[in-house]
């Protein structure tokens, strides 16, 4: 059978090169693909695409809809300890680049098309990958003291009272730092700008 | 064989069909090559500068060529919009009259132009044309009125010869309608205008009003706690050789709620003494009420707004203390700002602008507060909704209250009780309707400080009642006590701030002003 169908596509590429009148056609379909191809291609990697392969955290932040997060994530207590894809994928291979496309393709939708939510919310699918993560690393030490299946649509996620392990308190909240002298350490030298009188 | 190859014209068809389907797919992918191009230009959020402006550059379309984002939600302003218990909604041509709703409000200005009109607010859009038509224009007010209405500063120069504070001491004793026509013959009669909170070369924000210069430095002085403000705490802290000055030394997440405490503040606007805001003591209602009680008019009268027609007791009246009370709350000890609730950021494609359409966050809740709030949209707007209502309640109670008062003493007066057995009764009047007006005049329905505002409306019945009470005793001839005093005031003093300099308010009135009969004043605002 694969060598019927061979010797078909041998004949009808010997008639579109014999033929003068399908050979112009092939000619400029050949430089439509070529073009495609071009386009695409420069697209690709103009929109940084290879980036969103890796796990560096900044490729979450190229379009700069998740810049708050990107920031708190920097300052937050789990910096150290995991990546933006260590709490929002899962490990195995297939269903994280299932989640990986799948979450690529809404958050290129909505962006290209300017038509999500704000603020953005995170989806329940996605709230169970996180939950699954979270006791991934911290199950041994958890698991007495979670009553039912984590997977229930009710189960209160850990994140529901740990809300600033992965992104810090919310920009721009808590009281102002007052730079005030006596959280300074002493024996550093501030510009000139910076220095206080000392209170007495 | 041939039944099997398929023939020329098929296969021409075939090959016309795939090079369509290409094109097609090359422009969608061109397409979005361009749409990722257009975001990215836009995070560099470049802006092209084709107009110059200045100083005197007052009329906001022309920084808005420069900046179409800002300035088309500015213009929005002019939109009319309502919530449960703010602005107006409708087409109509003016607000709904705020006296005719609550009656006790028209009798407690009795004496007072605000008995004669005193309507719902409308957008920034409208400050200059509200103020232009209202029908308290028909009792003579004062020039002081443009420092928040208009974009004045043009003025107040030309008035100071380039000093703004010599111009605007300068306004107070002329009339409106005299400086609203200079303003108008210099080309600078706009409603509050970019220039005013941005400074023109930078575009970083800054403070301009002299009103407010003046008594946040005098408010850095006092020795009342300001934990709203770190950086007045910490100029406290150093050696105060030069006063505090916002625009020198505040941060700019302060600067983001001072611009707005330019105007939205309690003030004395009228003939007697140039503009005055009351803030050596403090920012709380006492500090500002024994700041007004220690003012003397150039005459040597004691401070009032108006002297009461019924009772003829001498009345503070309370402006719109909107950033007195945000102050006293718990949003304001957070660090969040005026504009993070009322100017919040918003996202125009991949560029971040604050939004200039300044109205109640509760039309814009997703903005304004689930930033930090993660809570559903109907939950947050039910939570503020029993905010508000408790204290409208609380506002009913205390109108109550002030109108039977009011009705006790004109008894008493009737009864020919003495007048100098009655001031302790007028006194508690003042006391009682500073404090109703307070909370009624600021426009948050109490959210900006709710335990504040129902501890203020608190007191404020117990005076009232305390003032009928004992003007009823004084009409059936029984003996009185001395009122309760209220509960001292609600920000305890910074324990490390430095005393307060024996200035003494008497210091405040300016000299030079002339004295002016207070039957003028009564009629005034």
């Amino acid at each position: 059978m694969w060598r019927q169908f061979w010797r078909k596509v041998q004949r009808i590429t010997a008639k579109i090169l014999t033929e003068p009148s399908l050979r112009r056609w092939l000619f400029a379909c050949v430089i439509a693909v070529g073009i495609l191809a071009g386009v695409g291609g420069y697209t690709f990697f103009y929109a940084e695409g290879p980036s969103y392969l890796s796990d560096d955290p900044k490729s979450c932040a190229n379009c700069h809809i998740m810049n708050s997060q990107y920031d708190s994530w920097q300052k937050s207590g789990h910096h150290a300890a995991a990546v933006c894809v260590d709490c929002h994928l899962p490990t195995s291979f297939i269903p994280m680049y299932a989640a990986k496309a799948m979450n690529g393709y809404h958050h290129s939708k909505g962006f290209t098309l300017q038509d999500f939510a704000e603020p953005i919310q995170i989806k329940p699918i996605n709230s169970q990958i996180l939950q699954n993560n979270c006791l991934r690393c911290h199950g041994p030490m958890v698991d007495t003291m979670l009553p039912g299946a984590t997977t229930d649509r009710d189960a209160i996620r850990c994140v529901h009272c740990h809300r600033a392990v992965g992104h810090g308190p919310p920009a721009g909240l808590g009281r102002t730092d007052q730079g005030l002298a006596k959280e300074m350490p002493r024996g550093v030298v501030l510009p000139k700008s910076f220095r206080q009188k000392e209170p007495k | 064989m041939t039944r099997e190859t398929p023939s020329t014209s098929r296969m021409r068809t075939a090959l016309i069909v795939v090079l369509g389907i290409t094109a097609v797919v090359t422009a969608a992918v061109t397409l979005l090559l361009v749409n990722i191009f257009e975001r990215k230009s836009e995070a560099y959020a470049p802006w092209v500068r084709f107009e110059k402006v200045d100083e005197d550059t007052t009329d906001p379309a022309i920084w808005g060529r420069d900046f179409p984002r800002q300035y088309d939600s500015y213009q929005r302003t002019a939109l009319p919009t309502q919530t449960r218990f703010g602005g107006h909604g409708g087409s109509e041509a003016l607000p709904e009259e705020k006296i005719e709703r609550d009656p006790w409000l028209k009798r407690m200005f009795q004496g007072y132009a605000f008995a004669i009109d005193y309507r719902d607010r409308r957008g920034h859009a409208y400050m200059l044309t509200d103020q232009e038509n209202t029908l308290r224009l028909t009792k003579p007010q004062s020039g002081s009125c443009l420092h928040c209405h208009a974009s004045v500063m043009p003025l107040y120069r030309k008035l100071g010869d380039g000093d703004a504070f010599k111009g605007m001491d300068a306004t107070h004793k002329m009339s409106y309608t005299e400086t609203h026509q200079m303003l108008k013959d210099m080309g600078h009669l706009h409603p509050v205008s970019c220039v005013d909170c941005h400074e023109p070369a930078s575009m970083s924000i800054r403070v301009t009003r002299p009103g407010f210069l003046r008594g946040i430095a005098e408010f850095a002085n006092s020795s009342q706690g300001a934990p709203f403000a770190p950086s007045i705490e910490q100029w406290r802290k150093g050696n105060k050789k030069r006063p505090y000055d916002p625009n020198r030394d505040a941060t700019r997440q302060e600067m983001r709620s001072f611009v707005c405490a330019q105007c939205h503040v309690e003030y004395y606007c009228s003939s007697e003494i140039p503009l005055t805001f009351p803030w050596g003591k403090g920012l709380s209602v006492e500090s500002s009420e024994a700041y007004w009680n220690a003012l003397k008019f150039p005459s040597g009268e004691r401070f009032f707004d108006y002297r009461h027609a019924e009772t003829g007791a001498e009345i503070l009246k309370a402006q719109h203390p909107e950033f007195e009370l945000w102050s006293q709350g718990i949003h304001a000890r957070s660090g969040v700002a005026c504009a993070d609730c009322h100017m919040p950021y918003m996202r125009d494609g991949a560029s971040k602008v604050s939004d200039h359409w300044v109205r109640s966050p509760l039309l814009n809740i997703q903005r304004a507060c689930q930033t930090c709030h993660y809570l559903p949209e109907s939950e947050i707007a039910a939570r503020v909704d029993v905010i508000q209502e408790r204290n409208y309640n609380l506002l009913q109670r205390s109108g109550a209250a002030i109108n039977d008062m009011i009705d006790a003493i004109v008894a008493a007066k009737e009864q020919g009780v003495a007048e100098a057995a009655l001031q302790p009764v007028l006194e508690l009047q003042r006391q009682a309707q500073w404090r109703i007006d307070y909370i009624a005049a600021e426009n948050s329905m109490g959210f900006h400080a709710p335990q504040e505002a129902a501890r203020i409306l608190g007191d404020a019945i117990d005076m009232a009642r305390q003032g009928e009470n004992m003007a009823m005793r004084l009409s059936r001839g029984c003996p009185t006590t001395a009122p309760v005093p209220a509960e001292s005031p609600a920000t305890p003093e910074t324990p490390d701030a430095s005393p307060a300099p024996a200035d003494g308010a008497d210091a405040e009135v300016p000299a030079e002003a002339p004295a002016v009969d207070t039957a003028t004043v009564a009629g005034n605002i």
